[in-house]
């Protein structure tokens, strides 16, 4: 049952199994284990980047496809949420309208991008979406009349899904149960829905192809595969992925703008996430995204208690300073490409190299 | 009338002013296993990638069954029963020796863009893979990695992928080269087994002339990118020209 549920494609090791279930049980019940609002935040943008990093290694991990066009598909289902939103006013029919706008969007974006550049070699498909994501970036930040420019939308989400919505008069466990922890189980889900996708198309006979183009394109079209077709539906179906789970993070957020869902660092983000987690196995993404959107939330926290520690101490309190996060962050993803070159997955698998 | 299972019609190719493939003319018919000898740099895998479609050529034609394939992508040609066996080992080199071989299975069965269903699920996929896999010997492999494994068991795979792909045309370049002495008949059964289907025809490119005479039917010479000699094997081996053009290079240099 399980087996079938997650396709056939288990974790194959223990301990990644039990890390797994861990992000499994803290993220269905983070709400109760990890009560508070930034806690709450943190726990619906892991389950987004999840989504969104496992879409990302479809392309990179499974294809061997480099793109920076990933936060472009990602903003697209955010800016349809928004716009549809607005337009629209408040109300599920505009959430469902523009998440379903904002797929096809990308799919198109993608069958186009990816037929035009993916028939000739993939660093030049890199090179395009490069210039293309950058295009969108600008575009979304000059068309101020549509997209709100710099300053994005804002815009409201149905009453059921926000803490106005009471269900319960009284706490369970300490915790309210209004619109707003509904609104994170929308996230929880839908991530979950998506990666379960993603574990599908992986090891469907079309994920089988993917692996096969990566390995050995050459081959591949030899045995009859049309690549340039693959590509593209790995691409396309890559793209749609993002835009969804672009979607949710715009009606987590109940705001779009260009820093949250447009901007390069995300793009950087993502792939530190997919490399960390390592490429190819879908589980990376789960692994990467919530170790470094943790990091990411809390390792300045982290530092504050570390620089405190040893502020009686000479030099050591300047390099914990918590400006200094980013360098931390940096340091430690050296380390992790350097000690796990395949990844936290690939290591727990005991893959050789 | 009827057309030959595969035909070239001055088939040409040139990289700037060098002519790799001069011209070429030459009907394959179904049923026979022809050779194709000459010495290194006469243009024997430049006139494969022609025929299976990794070059494209600067004039003439190829023929499928009297279809002009010579412009078309090689997927494409593969689906007409173009089958190639490289001379470099060529395969999924991190997938097992069994998915390399499911891979093409699946893809003659027209499985690739299948999307929601297991790949593992297919369950004729996989039985016809694990078929081949016992036909060529590598069945005890059949879930180690590829890179893994030793060159001679790769050289296997290699020939056991073309006949996964159940081509009507077999194309083998060298298919024995790296192998140890008792590898190598397995391998050449294989071929001379294809050799009772009188739907299909097999080219070999050999240097092994004990192989040739053991499973030719026929030999074409090709010197300097040009056919120059086409006959039965000992006619041809025979022949003053490819005494000269051939085997008199062969002897000069060592392999």
């Amino acid at each position: 049952m399980l087996k079938h549920i997650l396709s056939g494609d288990m974790p194959r090791s223990k301990i990644l199994s039990l890390v797994l279930v861990v992000i499994f049980l803290g993220l269905a019940f983070a709400p109760f284990l990890f009560p508070g609002t930034r806690s709450l935040d943190t726990a619906a943008r892991i389950c987004i980047f999840i989504a969104l990093v496992a879409s990302y290694d479809l392309l990179l991990g499974y294809t061997g496809i480099v793109s920076f066009a990933h936060t472009m598909f990602f903003g697209v289902g955010a800016y349809g949420v928004a716009l549809a939103s607005v337009h629209m006013g408040r109300g599920f029919d505009a959430l469902i309208a523009g998440t379903l706008a904002g797929a096809l969007v990308a799919a198109i974006l993608a069958a186009i991008i990816g037929l035009f550049s993916l028939r000739v070699r993939a660093i030049f498909f890199a090179m395009i979406t490069l210039a293309v994501a950058t295009a969108v970036a600008v575009l979304f930040s000059q068309m101020s009349g549509i997209t709100g420019g710099e300053d994005g939308l804002n815009f409201k989400i149905p009453r059921a899904q926000t803490s106005a919505q009471k269900y319960l008069a009284d706490p369970v466990l300490g915790v309210k149960i209004n619109g707003k922890l509904l609104n994170y189980y929308l996230m929880f889900f839908g991530s979950l829905a998506l990666i379960l996708v993603f574990l599908r198309v992986v090891n469907s006979p079309f994920g089988r192809v993917l692996q096969a183009i990566r390995e050995n394109e050459f081959r591949a079209e030899a045995v009859g595969y049309k690549i340039v077709f693959f590509r593209t539906g790995a691409s396309i179906i890559s793209a749609v992925g993002a835009a969804v789970a672009g979607s949710l993070y715009a009606i987590w957020l109940r705001y779009v703008g260009p820093d949250t869902t447009l901007s390069f660092e995300i793009m950087i983000d993502i792939l530190l996430m997919v490399v960390i987690g390592g490429m190819g196995t879908i589980y990376g993404a789960v692994i990467g995204a919530t170790i470094f959107v943790i990091a990411q939330n809390y390792l300045q926290n982290l530092m504050v208690v570390a620089a405190d520690a040893t502020s009686s101490l000479p030099l050591l309190p300047l390099i914990f300073n918590p400006d200094r996060w980013l360098l931390w962050l940096g340091i430690l993803f050296v380390l992790s490409v350097y000690f796990f070159p395949k990844g936290v997955v690939g290591r727990l698998r005991g893959e050789r190299k | 009338m009827s057309h030959p299972l595969l035909a070239t019609k001055d088939l040409t190719v040139r990289f700037g002013g060098h002519v790799a493939v001069d011209a070429i003319s030459c009907v394959f018919p179904a049923g026979e296993l022809t050779a194709i000898v000459g010495p290194n740099g006469a243009g024997k895998t430049t006139y494969f990638n022609l025929i299976s479609g990794q070059i494209t050529p600067t004039a003439g034609s190829v023929q499928v069954a009297g279809e002009e394939i010579s412009r078309l992508p090689v997927a494409r040609r593969a689906e007409r029963g173009i089958g190639r066996a490289f001379q470099l080992t060529n395969l999924f080199p991190n997938l097992t020796v069994f998915e390399n071989v499911r891979l093409v299975i699946q893809s003659k069965a027209k499985k690739g863009f299948d999307l929601f269903s297991m790949a593992d699920d297919h369950v004729q996929i996989r039985e016809d893979a694990d078929q081949v896999l016992q036909n060529v010997n590598l069945l005890a492999q059949r879930d180690t990695i590829v890179s893994a494994l030793p060159h001679g068991d790769q050289r296997k795979l290699e020939v056991a992928m073309l006949i996964a792909l159940d081509p009507l045309i077999y194309m083998f370049d060298e298919p024995t080269a790296g192998m140890s002495a008792d590898e190598a008949p397995v391998v050449l059964e294989l071929i001379e087994q294809l050799k009772n289907d009188q739907t299909k025809c097999v080219l070999l490119v050999e240097h092994k002339m004990d192989v040739i005479r053991t499973l030719a039917d026929r030999i074409i010479v090709l010197h300097n990118g040009a056919l120059v000699a086409d006959g039965d094997p000992s006619t041809v081996m025979s022949s003053s020209i490819v005494q000269e053009a051939y085997m008199g290079k062969a002897l000069g240099h060592v392999e």
